[in-house]
């Protein structure tokens, strides 16, 4: 690149050139022209009168995230069951400033409703409360739950932390453990303290003791090590939760390790192949699902209903799609329906 | 014919043709007052960057360092407010030299190792994205910061870098037009424009001509670190913190825009007000196919097209027109 030598187009080909000008423009025509097609739902079999609404969600998941895709699904087939027009916007990277120009945008094209997600209300606070000036009914969904309302979203359809981490800790002392562990591998992060704080007073509520471990995300190694010390140290430890499938595997291998398999009752929050095949091998008691196919599919049934009817459940608060739990009877068959996207 | 040997030629005639294209498909949503400022505020920040990488550009260099350095100065920003509990100015007087001296490291580690800036400068992409994540994580415990509107001295800068002077048009967007206006003048019309065009021409003849090369490389590099710390400090103020992750991608964005602009790859020939249009177009597409209704899923889709297209429209009216003269 530096020191070249030679003035402008001194070292371009000379072939063809005339047609390509004449090409270039007509490529960009034809290019939105197909991708609109692409986009527009397949709403031609709908006998239904809703075909003017259309329904926009902003979130934070970026296109290829497995978990988005569920709560992206969810919107499509709520939009195909209904009869309404569902599109689905998020940022390229994880930027706030992006998403906030895209919920500019969302609300510029005057949607009959929109859905958004909530990671930074700071930064993402102006746009929502634009939109929910410019009169666009507004439900948010996955985070945010706390900022949702004071913003003017109408709704939060979510998984509220603490609740979740205290169904967690219900669980496990309904199992009967009495000396349990909270492995957090990101301590300082709101969401997963509140996990923390929730499973520990449901536990204690029962009599129960719990301690928290903190790990490294980015460290699986660690992560075994220090949960196998823990183990190591502690004798009567019968029950450890991790927070996000990433640290479940390396809690279960040092569990085993440990050669506390049959006494310690392991759990995790959220999915993936390897916590499902756990569970249904009974090497993991039950796994700790948001169910983020419903965060895709009732704001779009609420925003139709609000639409239509003027209704709207609980007056803002939140709508929970979790804790579900998936447990050795039940892995088998969300296995299949992780397979169809829906869980 | 001297029409078609401007370089921002191609970049224009696209932006207004992107802007028929989805004028006619979205209809009032795109050309209303709110979906005019939804597309304007998407494109300034991208715009303010990309005056300066196509000066750089120009020059004959490549800054892959700029969108980590809007994260790293708007994290250096909110560390300096909402952490240590300073005032705006100063921590913004910090953070400006802060940035100047990555850029002036960036130019003086191209300059003196003779390496492609390409390398150098993605080398400090990691290592500034790195240590923004790393220090604003032991510091804090956080890699979100908020809570500047809070430190004294933010009042005077929400008015000057986030209040909606013209209808929902923001601020930001004056930020970038005052920049392409500097940008074109000091290309078109001062010895450093010239200097610039001759040190990316061919920097040894430059050099025999007099043209202090190594001086104008470091100060470019020095002006595109510059550009990125404005665009955080904007962002910081706007959306009321900063994020360690902010400014991804924004290297790649600003050389397509300034790639779109009609600016050689190989430097020596290019246009400010081709980057101009190039951030447009980039707004322009983002924004109008939300509001046309097309998922995200298409947007790279479109971005990759798009590029391609405008260097084959580029180098075909290069082509014609040097092959005629």
């Amino acid at each position: 690149m530096r020191g070249r030598s030679g003035g402008p187009g001194a070292r371009l080909i000379r072939a063809g050139h005339t047609s390509l000008a004449a090409i270039a423009p007509a490529m960009g025509w034809l290019l939105v022209w197909t991708a609109v097609g692409c986009a527009a739902p397949d709403t031609a079999g709908d006998r239904e009168a809703r075909e003017g609404l259309r329904i926009v969600a902003v979130t934070h998941g970026q296109p290829a995230d497995p978990f988005w895709s569920v709560v992206s699904n969810g919107l499509r087939a709520a939009g195909r069951d209904l009869g309404v027009r569902v599109e689905y916007q998020a940022p390229s990277t994880f930027d706030m400033v992006e998403m906030s120009d895209l919920i500019d945008a969302a609300a510029a094209s005057r949607p009959a409703g929109l859905v958004v997600s909530i990671p930074d209300p700071d930064a993402l606070g102006g746009a929502i409360g634009r939109a929910v000036e410019a009169g666009i009914p507004v439900i948010s969904i996955n985070s945010g739950s706390e900022a949702s309302r004071a913003l003017g979203a109408l709704a939060h359809v979510g998984q509220t932390e603490y609740e979740a981490g205290y169904g967690a800790g219900e669980r496990m002392a309904e199992g009967g453990v009495r000396r349990a562990i909270c492995v957090n591998q990101e301590v300082g992060n709101l969401g997963l303290d509140l996990r923390c704080s929730g499973f520990g007073d449901a536990l204690r509520a029962a009599g129960a003791q719990v301690r928290i471990l903190a790990v490294e995300l980015a460290d699986p190694e660690g992560t075994r090590q220090r949960v196998g010390a823990a183990l190591r140290s502690d004798p009567d430890v019968d029950g450890i939760l991790a927070l996000a499938t990433i640290a479940a595997e390396p809690m279960l291998q040092a569990v085993e390790e440990a050669g506390r398999g049959g006494t310690v009752t392991a759990a995790t929050f959220d999915l993936s192949p390897e916590v499902l095949a756990a569970v249904r091998d009974g090497r993991m008691a039950f796994a700790i699902d948001q169910q983020q196919y419903l965060q895709g599919y009732l704001p779009v049934v609420l925003l139709t209903q609000y639409r239509e009817t003027g209704t709207m459940p609980g007056g803002g608060e939140v709508v929970r799609t979790g804790p579900g739990f998936v447990t050795a009877e039940t892995a088998e068959s969300v296995m299949a329906w992780t397979r169809e996207g829906v869980r | 014919m001297t029409l078609l040997r401007r370089p921002e030629l191609a970049a224009a005639a696209g932006a207004i043709l992107i802007w028929i294209v989805f004028a006619a498909l979205a209809g009032s949503g795109f050309v209303s007052g709110a979906g005019t400022a939804a597309w304007l505020n998407a494109s300034a920040p991208l715009g303010i960057l990309a005056v300066a990488v196509a000066l750089l550009m120009i020059g004959g260099e490549f800054d892959l360092s700029v969108g980590s350095m809007i994260g790293a100065a708007g994290m250096c920003l909110l560390l300096l407010t909402s952490h240590a509990g300073w005032a705006f100015w100063p921590a913004v007087a910090v953070t400006v030299v802060f940035s100047l001296a990555v850029g002036i490291g960036n130019g003086l580690l191209v300059v003196r190792t003779g390496l492609p800036s390409f390398i150098v400068t993605l080398a400090t992409l990691f290592v500034l994205r790195g240590l923004t994540i790393g220090v604003s994580r032991l510091l804090t415990g956080r890699t979100q910061l908020g809570g500047i509107r809070e430190a004294p001295g933010a009042e005077s800068a929400a008015v000057l870098f986030a209040s909606t002077p013209v209808g929902s048009i923001r601020a930001v967007v004056l930020w970038w037009l005052a920049c392409a206006a500097v940008g074109i003048w000091v290309l078109r019309r001062t010895v450093f424009g010239n200097w610039i065009l001759a040190t990316g021409g061919d920097a040894d003849a430059a050099r025999n001509a007099g043209v202090p090369v190594a001086r104008v490389r470091v100060s470019l590099f020095a002006l595109t670190a510059l550009a990125a710390c404005l665009v955080a400090v904007i962002q910081a103020v706007q959306f009321g913190g900063a994020d360690a992750l902010r400014g991804q991608m924004f290297e790649f964005r600003a050389i397509i825009a300034v790639v779109i602009g009609g600016t050689l790859l190989t430097g020596g020939y290019g246009s400010v007000l081709g980057a101009v249009f190039g951030a447009v177009i980039f707004g322009m597409v983002q924004q109008g196919l939300v509001i046309t209704g097309v998922d995200a899923d298409w947007f790279q889709v479109f971005l990759g097209v798009m590029l391609l297209t405008a260097v084959l429209f580029n180098h075909a009216v290069r082509t014609r027109v040097t092959g005629a003269a």
